[in-house]
């Protein structure tokens, strides 16, 4: 069958898709620059599709909870925010990583702090991958940097939140939710039956049934000793994820003197600053950290013994270049360069921090 | 081949729908697309603008400061948008509501009065289609053929019957179309 083709806003595509991967159920509250993701949601109809749910929750508390419930019986949930909606999921997004429990959150993220702005920005990379809610847990972290990989996302979080029984963030920004680009789009997953959900995930609160034992869904446990030794188990499947999911793409590597570590818009970006930097004669190349926990280390140092400098570029103050200067442990020169507030920077700008921070520096 | 247009004006004007169905006319031609508005509060009542960027590669940055093309529909945009066109590149406008006409001599400037036009006609929903025909005119880069086809799919079904005039306005674009100064 030849595929469908059709052209989308990144906010629509994580819509269709949901649909597509057989979700079960989408709770959200609308916000700039996500709203398109419910308002595409609610327009097709998926009740009448797959027998998806599809909620508008009393505000983004609550869509993470009716998350957490719908986790607990197996079910396939998602929801989307930007920000300001994301840092009040919080607490619920820290219940789920402790109650081992699989989901989908999408964050469109725009400039803060606070209520920011409504345009694009990379500023909730520290909330995203090194744990916006309390205590010792880890979210994988999905940074499409296309409107295919906004529609990819969505099927891919689903496996590993299943594989791992793990909450799956999808960090994204308001310009890849809001441009259009042509997007692939997969034939229909149907949605698991009670009687999947019950072979499939035996963790789950599916009702007691042929005498099985309990299930139990929470993150309290007041004994230290059984506490910790949740813990470690949490560590040990992160310290799984971290073998088995680092994802990311290198672009113009083979001869580069130079490397930009960007993702989502940023590392669109800076394929235009490597195409201008090379008609410039420097040799720059891109690496493109498509997952961000867990993070390419050993990729970012492999490179750190090639090149002459790095440079992050990010709509941020400078955030992942954190975790490139843990990566490189000092085997190169590594610079930021980055836009606040919503701004999104030029591919010339780009190229000029380039040789300003890096070859003349 | 890579054409980079910015399309600007205010907003009603058709800008973003242009845009869409330039885009989808890029997809019929089996190309690579993307379209990124400008968003937020500019949207309401100011100016509205989208680059639209069609390439035979993978596209990299969907957000740009410097166009092959620029399609400018108002002053404020004609302020911003005329000293972005890449020297050898293209600047289409309707005269229309413009004070200060472009000066620029490194680049192709051509007019178009499709607002008086789409006016004359009595279809003034399909201005921004008169538009595009006078940049299909100009740079023959989507084909009429996939042009209609984009249309088929960007415009709700119940919008189908209008499809007959969008293409006359299309045509009427292509004829109406001057060259302001060449390179």
């Amino acid at each position: 069958m030849e595929k469908e083709l059709r052209l989308m806003k990144g906010n629509e595509a994580f819509g269709e898709a949901a649909i597509r991967a057989g979700t079960d159920g989408y709770f959200g509250y609308p916000i700039t620059p996500q709203s398109e993701v419910m308002e595409y949601l609610m327009a097709e109809k998926p009740h009448e599709r797959t027998g998806m749910v599809v909620l508008q929750a009393e505000s983004e508390v609550a869509s993470i909870n009716m998350l957490y419930g719908g986790a607990g019986c197996g079910k396939k949930v998602m929801t989307s925010s930007s920000s300001p909606g994301i840092s009040l999921m919080q607490e619920g997004i820290s219940y789920m990583a402790g109650a081992e429990l699989p989901c989908v959150i999408l964050n469109v993220v725009r400039g803060g702090p606070g209520l920011g702005t409504i345009q694009p920005s990379q500023s909730d990379y520290f909330q995203s991958t090194k744990g916006g809610g309390h205590g010792d847990y880890r979210l994988i972290t999905l940074a499409p940097s296309s409107v295919q990989e906004m529609y990819d996302f969505v099927g891919l979080g689903f496996e590993m939140a299943f594989k791992y029984r793990t909450p799956v963030l999808v960090l994204s920004d308001g310009a890849i939710g809001q441009m259009m680009e042509k997007v692939e789009i997969d034939a229909q997953v149907p949605r698991l039956t009670e009687e999947e959900i019950r072979n499939n995930y035996p963790w789950a609160t599916t009702g007691r049934y042929k005498g099985r034992e309990r299930n139990i869904i929470t993150s309290l446990d007041l004994d230290p000793a059984r506490q910790e030794r949740h813990n470690e188990a949490l560590q040990r499947k992160y310290r799984e994820i971290e073998k088995n999911e680092i994802r990311f793409e290198k672009i113009g590597c083979d001869d580069a003197d130079y490397l930009f570590v960007a993702y989502g818009t940023s590392a669109r970006i800076c394929q235009k600053s490597m195409q201008l930097a090379r008609e410039k004669g420097i040799k720059v190349g891109i690496l493109r950290p498509i997952t961000l926990f867990p993070f390419p280390y050993a990729e970012v140092e492999k490179m750190a013994e090639k090149v002459k400098g790095i440079l992050s570029v990010e709509m941020s103050a400078g955030q992942m270049v954190e975790d490139i200067l843990l990566a490189v442990k000092g085997k190169t020169k590594v610079e930021h360069y980055g836009r606040m507030g919503g701004i999104i920077p030029a591919p010339g700008e780009v190229v000029d921090a380039l040789e300003q921070k890096l070859i003349k520096g | 081949m890579t054409e980079e247009i910015i399309i600007a004006g205010f907003g009603g004007q058709g800008v973003l729908s242009m845009g869409k169905i330039l885009a989808y006319s890029g997809i019929m031609q089996n190309q690579e697309v993307s379209w990124m508005p400008s968003y937020g509060p500019e949207m309401r009542g100011g100016t509205a603008n989208v680059t639209v960027i069609i390439s035979d590669e993978r596209i990299s940055s969907p957000i740009l400061t410097e166009y092959d093309t620029a399609i400018i529909l108002n002053q404020q945009s004609m302020d911003k948008f005329e000293s972005m066109v890449k020297p050898g590149g293209l600047l289409l406008y309707d005269p229309n509501g413009i004070t200060r006409h472009p000066e620029r001599k490194d680049i192709q400037i051509y007019k178009i009065e499709a607002s008086k036009m789409a006016a004359q006609m009595g279809l003034r929903k399909i201005f921004n289609m008169i538009v595009l025909g006078g940049y299909m005119k100009v740079k023959p880069i989507v084909e009429l053929e996939n042009v209609i086809k984009g249309l088929k799919k960007s415009l709700p079904e119940r919008y189908h019957h209008m499809i007959p005039d969008n293409e006359k306005a299309i045509t009427t674009g292509l004829e109406i179309v001057e060259e302001v100064n060449a390179v």
